[in-house]
């Protein structure tokens, strides 16, 4: 290369190398809908954290002075009450909190066991791939449903139950994904590259498997979050989920069914949340999907 | 004698039956000597190296034997543990391969991939491995190197590229590099760029050469020794001089007879 080709391509050069991730933050940053759901799951969020503070309210105290309370700004019930007088504004939220609490730790859960376990067989391949592999058939075969009913009646309902119960069925599709990445990974002549500089397996795993796999895991992690919300919800709608007076926005929903003609506002204030945060981690996840994909670089 | 192979065998067991790629081949390497294999595509001459070190795929079977000459002693490397074979690679015997377009990990800083090397087999630490590697890109003559560390593969071109590769190959200082075809995937004006480049490493540092290509071009320049290989044997072995000047076998005279000249008129099919 000559000295004036290296003075050209330095004189436009970046301060800091970039990495294929950041690239595709960048790319993510010029898709609207991504960028949209984004700020809108931001709002969520914070007000999911801050939103009880700012109410007088509290969302266990009954008050059967006010009960069937539609929508009003007087009272301060912005979003009405219960039957029984409790404040829907702040039940909402803290319903929230319960919701993408039970989302982040689930996904987590299932996304280091699922990472682990499918980068271990990927990458062992042959005999130990097949025998792990196997296993993840057989806990598929298993009616999950029956399962968590069981756990339930066995140890009582409780939050972190249900953390685990769902991490435990999740990780599943995160570990074949992962194997079947990993598995083509391996092939690459960088892996071969670092087997030969005398990186050990578990070196190159760690080191060289995981990063790379990066991409799939992000897109995988917005498209799991909402699943397990969903799936929290749908546990609370059978009335296995979360404990009154605590509640989600299954939970929620639940209830507002019940009530559907009475009090209609009971049903479509969780409801709305819950398709809102869903459909934005939807949206996250398939702007991170085109954003990684590599024909568009 | 720093790497003395014995009758060395490979063979693959297919679904289809077993095949053999390597049928005993035997080479020795002084310190500091330059030998070239030779040979066209499925000769064997990769799977010999790749059975040197232990990573030949699953259904490979090996036999015979490798001596390498290390500080404590011979060490027998086919058939040793993973272990064993770990802190030669890299180490003692390194390597760099065809494609530098993906021989780079594609998620991680050149400093990350050069650092890990450096602290896997010399122990470095922080800041130091990271002052040897930006010494080992400045070797390579990679302008701004203190800066460049810090990017991504994707940002260097083929030629700067396999540059990095052999700065990361000759960072432990081995004793033998092994170049399986390192310039094949380069355009011809960067291909003299890198073998001068090897070259005047190798002298630096003392390490060997194990050259692998099927450019006959290449061996001439780099090499004292050749080896020929053809279906997985030694067809023909000798010092550069003599085996250009005078071939003795059939399929070397070929061979040589293959490459292209400039006062030859160009063959209808471009004749590569």
């Amino acid at each position: 290369m000559s000295s004036r080709a290296d003075e050209i391509e330095l004189s436009g050069a970046p301060e800091q190398g970039r990495s294929l991730f950041s690239d595709a933050l960048l790319r993510l940053r010029a898709n609207r809908a991504a960028l949209a759901s984004l700020g809108l799951l931001g709002f969520i969020v914070v007000a999911v954290v801050v939103g009880p503070w700012l109410s007088p309210h509290d969302y266990f105290t009954q008050n059967y002075g006010a009960i069937w309370v539609p929508p009003t700004t007087t009272e301060s019930h912005w979003f009405g009450t219960d039957g029984l007088g409790r404040d829907l504004f702040v039940r909402a939220l803290q319903g929230g909190r319960i919701s993408l609490l039970i989302g982040l730790v689930a996904t987590l859960v299932s996304l280091v066991i699922g990472v682990a376990y499918g980068a271990t067989a990927g990458y062992a391949g042959g005999r130990v791939d097949g025998v792990m592999m196997r296993i993840v058939d057989i806990l598929y075969a298993m009616p999950f449903l029956f399962f968590v009913i069981l756990l339930m009646v066995f140890f009582g309902r409780n939050i972190l139950l249900i953390f685990v119960a769902i991490g435990a069925i999740n990780w599943l599709d995160m570990a074949r994904i992962v194997r079947g990445q990993a598995l083509a990974l391996k092939q690459q002549p960088f892996i071969e590259a670092a087997r030969m500089s005398g990186a050990s397996p578990f070196a190159i795993v760690l080191r060289h498997i995981v990063p790379n796999l990066l991409g799939v895991v992000a897109v995988y992690i917005t498209l799991t979050i909402p699943q397990v919300i969903l799936f929290e919800s749908f546990l609370s709608f059978l009335g296995l989920g979360v404990q009154e007076p605590a509640t989600s926005w299954g939970a929620l929903i639940k209830d507002g069914a019940d009530e559907m003609g009475r009090a209609p506002w009971l049903l479509i204030v969780p409801a709305v949340f819950l398709a809102v945060t869903l459909f934005c981690f939807n949206f996250i996840g398939d702007g991170l999907r085109d954003a990684l994909d590599p024909k568009d670089r | 004698m720093l790497l003395d192979v014995r009758d060395l065998k490979v063979s693959f067991d297919t679904p289809d039956g077993v095949v053999e790629a390597v049928r005993g081949l035997d080479l020795q390497l002084a310190a500091g000597e330059a030998v070239g294999i030779v040979g066209e595509s499925g000769s064997g001459k990769s799977q010999s190296v790749l059975a040197l070190m232990g990573l030949l795929a699953d259904n490979a079977r090996v036999t015979g034997s490798a001596k390498l000459q290390t500080g404590d002693g011979a060490v027998e490397l086919i058939g040793a543990r993973r272990r064993v074979l770990e802190r030669i690679r890299g180490a003692r015997i390194a390597m760099i391969f065809q494609d530098p377009m993906t021989t780079l990990n594609p998620h991680l800083r050149i400093a990350t991939q050069m650092t890990e090397v450096l602290k896997r087999h010399r122990g470095l630490k922080g800041r130091a491995a990271t002052t040897a590697a930006i010494e080992m890109l400045e070797a390579v003559r990679i302008p701004d190197a203190s800066r460049r560390i810090r990017y991504y593969p994707h940002q260097f071109s083929g030629g700067m590229r396999q540059r990095v590769m052999i700065a990361m190959s000759l960072a432990c200082e081995p004793d033998i590099l092994v170049a399986d075809e390192p310039t094949t995937a380069l355009d011809v004006t960067v291909q003299a760029d890198i073998l001068d480049l090897m070259a005047e490493l190798r002298t630096r540092t003392k390490t060997a050469l194990l050259l692998i290509t099927h450019d006959l071009g290449v061996v001439a320049g780099q090499t004292e020794r050749v080896l020929v290989m053809r279906n997985g044997e030694v067809v023909e072995r000798g010092p550069i001089d003599t085996l250009f000047a005078a071939p003795q076998h059939d399929y070397t005279q070929r061979l040589l007879a293959a490459v292209p000249r400039l006062e030859t008129p160009r063959r209808a099919d471009g004749g590569r």
